[in-house]
């Protein structure tokens, strides 16, 4: 077994609400796995604590088996083999496209201004971006912003990507090229995890899937059986919600 | 009953202001020369204590408290006061020459006070950009230093243009201020002249001088924030 990601009994509160409560779960390098639950179940806090954009109050996370959450750790280094995509506010609206995938390669890795630019090209071109390169972030749509900000998180690497519900900020006619891109990057070797509403989207492309509820990984297992034949009573009513409001086909 | 014909002649008088203008203009290059050297100081001064402000690090705690009491004090006290106070009480000390002049510590005063306020401009600024924007940059393995530097400081610098421009245009007038602890700018100059001729008519040329500047500035910060606001309104509908 390659676990690439530990999660060792994770806890998180916000104040008096705790979000998190104990999630334990292992991700195995190259596996695309989908965090499914109702709205604030804490798919995005988990999302957050894996990039140590939070720090968890309990628990351990480790990466190829090295603790990252350890006290005392620089989380920089760690950031850079962790990418993660938000569902807005992602791209520098003062930098040009260029800019924004170039910025952690010059700044971070300390790489040559031409070797950042010649990366952002090809990186840019494989999601079909060349022509907006020099454009500024407000002069694209909200699909081609999302793609860049997948693009400009790729540029540095990084061996796991969280994707924290990439289309849900989208127009229904922008989904599908975003998710054709998330499509793209499996089987490329990378660490998908991601949150999402998009059932049909989980269910297509995830190895695993895990749903989130009460602060814990109520199921967990591949799509067929969380979808089609769940075992926990709440997931089967999550997912009679989710049918009923036409979010996933019966 | 004051007379129109007497209102012309002590504040409109077309001799006395053609008599003094020149002697105006020509005191008027030490406000445009005390303007020109503590602008870039209290910009410089203002960002760092913004920043400084907006550290999160627990141990950068005394700093924060530094830092606040200093912007506290300086805008609760009136400019004149720290003008009288830094610029004849610290030449007053014993310094050698060149550094007794009340001209440099009037100066310093000015900046000191106006670096606060600026500072405020900044830090608003610099909260008004978004958190996801330092969580994206963070994400992307940037330090908080370089997360400031390169993401936060040149969007919230765009934004505070307009409410910097109407504190430059301020400043441009209180230059005047430090006249009252000496040196012979335009406002002491005028005084000067309205003595000589009993006449108010070279206050009248001030302050034409002085429209002629702020005028022209005020419009041009009109124009920068209706700008801004068509920008940011036209980026919310989308
Ligand atoms: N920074 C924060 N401070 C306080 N409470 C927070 C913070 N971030 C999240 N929460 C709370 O944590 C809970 C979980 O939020 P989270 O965003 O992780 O849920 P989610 O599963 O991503 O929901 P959604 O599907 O709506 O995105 C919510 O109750 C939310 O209010
Ligand atoms: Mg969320």
């Amino acid at each position: 077994m390659n676990a690439k990601l530990t999660l060792n009994s994770i806890a998180k509160s916000f104040g008096d609400n705790q979000v998190l409560r104990d999630i334990s779960l292992t991700i195995e390098t190259g596996e695309v796995v989908s965090f499914i639950g109702a709205s604030g179940s804490g798919k995005t806090t988990l999302l957050r604590c894996i990039n140590l954009l939070e720090t968890v109050d309990n628990g351990s996370i480790l990466l190829d088996n090295t603790e990252i959450t350890a006290v005392g750790l620089d989380p920089n280094p760690i950031r850079r083999r962790i990418g993660i995509v938000f569902q807005s506010f992602n791209l520098f609206p003062h930098m040009s496209i260029r800019r924004n995938v170039t910025l952690a390669l010059t700044e971070v890795l300390g790489m040559s201004v031409d070797a950042a630019n010649e990366t952002a090209s090809s990186l840019l071109a494989r999601f079909g971006l060349s022509e907006k390169i020099d454009s500024y972030p407000d002069r694209l749509s909200g699909g081609q912003q999302q793609r860049v900000a997948i693009a400009r998180a790729l540029a540095l690497n990084p061996e796991v990507l969280l994707l924290d519900e990439i289309t849900s900020a989208l127009d229904p006619e922008l989904v599908g090229e975003v998710l054709d891109v998330v499509r793209e990057l499996k089987g490329s070797g990378i660490t998908l995890l991601l949150a999402t509403h998009e059932m049909g989207f989980a269910r297509e492309i995830s190895d695993r899937v895990c749903f989130l509820a009460e602060g814990v990984v109520a199921e967990m297992g591949q799509p067929e059986q969380i979808f089609s034949h769940p075992s926990d009573p709440r997931t089967q009513q999550f997912l009679q919600r989710v049918i009923a409001a036409g979010r996933l086909r019966g | 009953m004051p007379r129109w014909d007497r209102v012309k002649k002590s504040f409109f008088d077309w001799e006395r202001l053609t008599d003094s203008f020149p002697h105006l203009l020509h005191a008027f290059v030490l406000d445009i020369k005390i303007f020109a050297w503590t602008t870039p100081c209290i910009l410089i001064v203002a960002v760092l204590i913004a920043i400084a402000r907006s550290t999160r690090a627990p141990a950068l705690f005394p700093v924060r408290i530094f830092v606040i009491a200093y912007t506290d004090i300086m805008r609760g006290v009136p400019v004149i006061l720290w003008i009288y106070l830094v610029g004849f009480g610290v030449p007053g000390i014993g310094l050698e020459r060149p550094w007794n002049s009340p001209l440099i510590w009037g100066s310093v005063a000015l900046g000191m006070t106006y670096s606060a306020y600026v500072a405020e401009v900044f830090r608003a600024g610099i909260e008004s950009v978004h958190e996801s924007q330092r969580a994206a940059a963070r994400s992307l393995g940037l330090s908080s230093s370089q997360t400031m530097r390169h993401v936060i400081l040149p969007q919230a610098i765009r934004r505070v243009v307009p409410p910097l421009m109407n504190d430059m245009v301020s400043l441009q007038k209180d230059v005047a201020l430090v006249s009252l602890i000496g040196p012979i700018e335009i406002l002491r100059q005028a005084g000067i002249d309205k003595a000589k001729f009993a006449n108010f008519t070279p206050f009248v040329g001030a302050a034409l001088i002085f429209l002629a500047i702020t005028i022209p500035l005020t419009r041009f910060t009109d124009w920068l924030l209706t700008r801004e606001r068509d920008r940011t309104g036209a980026s919310k509908v989308r």
